[in-house]
């Protein structure tokens, strides 16, 4: 089997990872909850994690980094709290369902910054989507269809100058790409913890800037103040009701281990250079279609493709029966992407690439499609 | 039970700040400990630092140089 379906979760990751998962569902009580030694473990590992995501993302302090289950949690809190009320709130056509979705649920005006055929986003029109009442600006980092990348230095610029918050969907650079939060001036970064963090499914989060606060999807359970009636809105606990997925976060904490000994230098440029072999080994295959600008010095290393006029997931399905090679078709919750690059009907076959996956595969991929092209030509 | 006796106790706005703490202290050799937040006392987080009333100039010290906010230095007899 050759995993390439990165994008949508890591399946190979450092054995360390589950390793402290393993040893935290044997040791560890719940944090925040008592002062005994396993509720003082869960504690101290959980804080491990804060402080290892807040070191990662420059961000203010590992108070300020909350955990959820997803990012969908972390964006459906950040849009929800920032456009209570309405207001207007700036876009791109690249968004995942999990920023539009929320974003549509405010019933906010939006303005979609548009995409190009190739999966570009033109952020010259940025600074004129402003209105005195925008509220929000909400973009991802790398697209998830295309793997195109944002600058989110730029925006975060144009967005201090304004004076409104910026949030960032990192799902698909987390772990990849150098984010700097406090340098980039972004308000809120979601992240999750299960791609190219590396960690256990059910982690995620977002890192805060001090002069925002956000109120919390959930109330409830928080450890301290049981009598008030209100949730306390000290951070994190602000926006932590219940049980932390204390096990996943212990993986999660092991796993960034893991990234600051290897670098995020050493992982994106492997990831890049493995999903530009695919790419040079596919592009000029007969009835083969690519999308996206693979002519920019960075993205995330996602190859999307169409086979004449197949149906993504029926090219999919074959490169998994026949060659063991596991893809993602179809619409990656990723509508207006598609939109823009004309494959609403086709949907389009995914390649993401991890660390972990090698030239070999890479090179084995390559074969199938071959074998499909000629199959088709 | 033990008997109750005179101690520094440390409390906190949140746990994050009661970990970030006590990491810092037992790197300086503090004696203390995390306790949980006795109940005559509203903090926070439920979890404080309990330390020898000597310690308390150390304590203090270690509070600004870590730049815990939210802390309070308390003595009580528990």
């Amino acid at each position: 089997m050759i995993y390439l379906d990165n994008a949508a979760t890591s399946l190979h990751r450092p054995p360390c990872v589950a390793e402290a998962v393993c040893q935290a569902m044997g040791s560890m009580g719940n944090s925040g909850r008592g002062a005994h030694d396993a509720s003082l473990a869960a504690g101290r590992t959980i804080f491990d994690a804060r402080r290892r995501v807040d070191r990662l993302f420059h961000g203010y302090g590992p108070e300020q980094a909350a955990f959820f289950p997803n990012v969908t949690a972390a964006l459906n809190t950040a849009i929800t709290s920032l456009l209570a009320g309405g207001g207007h709130a700036i876009t791109t056509a690249l968004e995942h369902n999990s920023v539009l979705r929320p974003l549509y649920r405010t019933g906010a005006d939006l303005t979609i910054l548009p995409a190009d055929k190739a999966g570009r986003v033109d952020l010259s029109g940025l600074e004129a989507a402003f209105r005195p009442d925008t509220r929000l600006v909400v973009c991802t980092h790398a697209s998830n269809l295309t793997g195109h990348v944002l600058d989110i230095a730029h925006i975060g610029a144009v967005c201090a100058k304004h004076g409104v918050p910026f949030v960032v969907d990192a799902a698909q650079t987390a772990g990849c790409f150098a984010i700097d939060m406090q340098a980039m001036q972004i308000s809120v970064l979601c992240f999750t913890g299960h791609k190219g963090l590396l960690g256990p499914q059910g982690t995620g989060g977002l890192c805060l800037a001090p002069h925002i606060q956000l109120a919390p999807l959930m109330v409830g359970g928080s450890g301290v103040h049981s009598f008030d009636k209100e949730h306390p809105r000290q951070m994190p606990t602000a926006l932590e009701a219940g049980t932390l997925n204390g096990h996943g976060l212990a993986g999660l904490a092991a796993a960034l281990a893991w990234l600051e000994e290897t670098g995020l230098d050493a992982i994106r440029e492997k990831e890049d250079r493995l999903a530009r072999r695919f790419y040079e080994g596919v592009k000029d295959l007969p009835g083969v279609v690519c999308y996206g600008d693979f002519s920019a010095a960075q993205r995330a290393p996602i190859v999307a493709l169409n086979l004449g006029d197949w149906d993504s997931a029926a090219v999919s399905d074959e490169l998994a029966q026949r060659f063991g090679i596991l893809t993602r078709p179809g619409a990656h919750c990723a509508p207006l992407a598609h939109q823009a690059l004309g494959t609403e009907e086709q949907g389009a076959v995914r390649f993401s690439f991890g660390y972990f996956n090698t030239e070999d595969e890479v090179d084995a991929a390559i074969q199938a499609m071959r074998t499909l092209a000629q199959e088709e030509a | 039970m033990r008997p109750k006796e005179l101690q520094l106790v440390v409390v906190f706005d949140t746990t994050a700040a009661a970990l970030a703490f006590e990491a810092a202290a037992l790197a300086a050799g503090l004696g203390g400990r995390l306790i949980p937040v006795p109940p005559s006392i509203k903090a926070g987080c439920g979890l404080a630092w309990r330390d020898a009333p000597a310690a308390r100039n150390a304590v203090d010290g270690l509070l600004r140089r870590e730049a815990i906010s939210g802390a309070h230095i308390l003595e009580q007899i528990i």
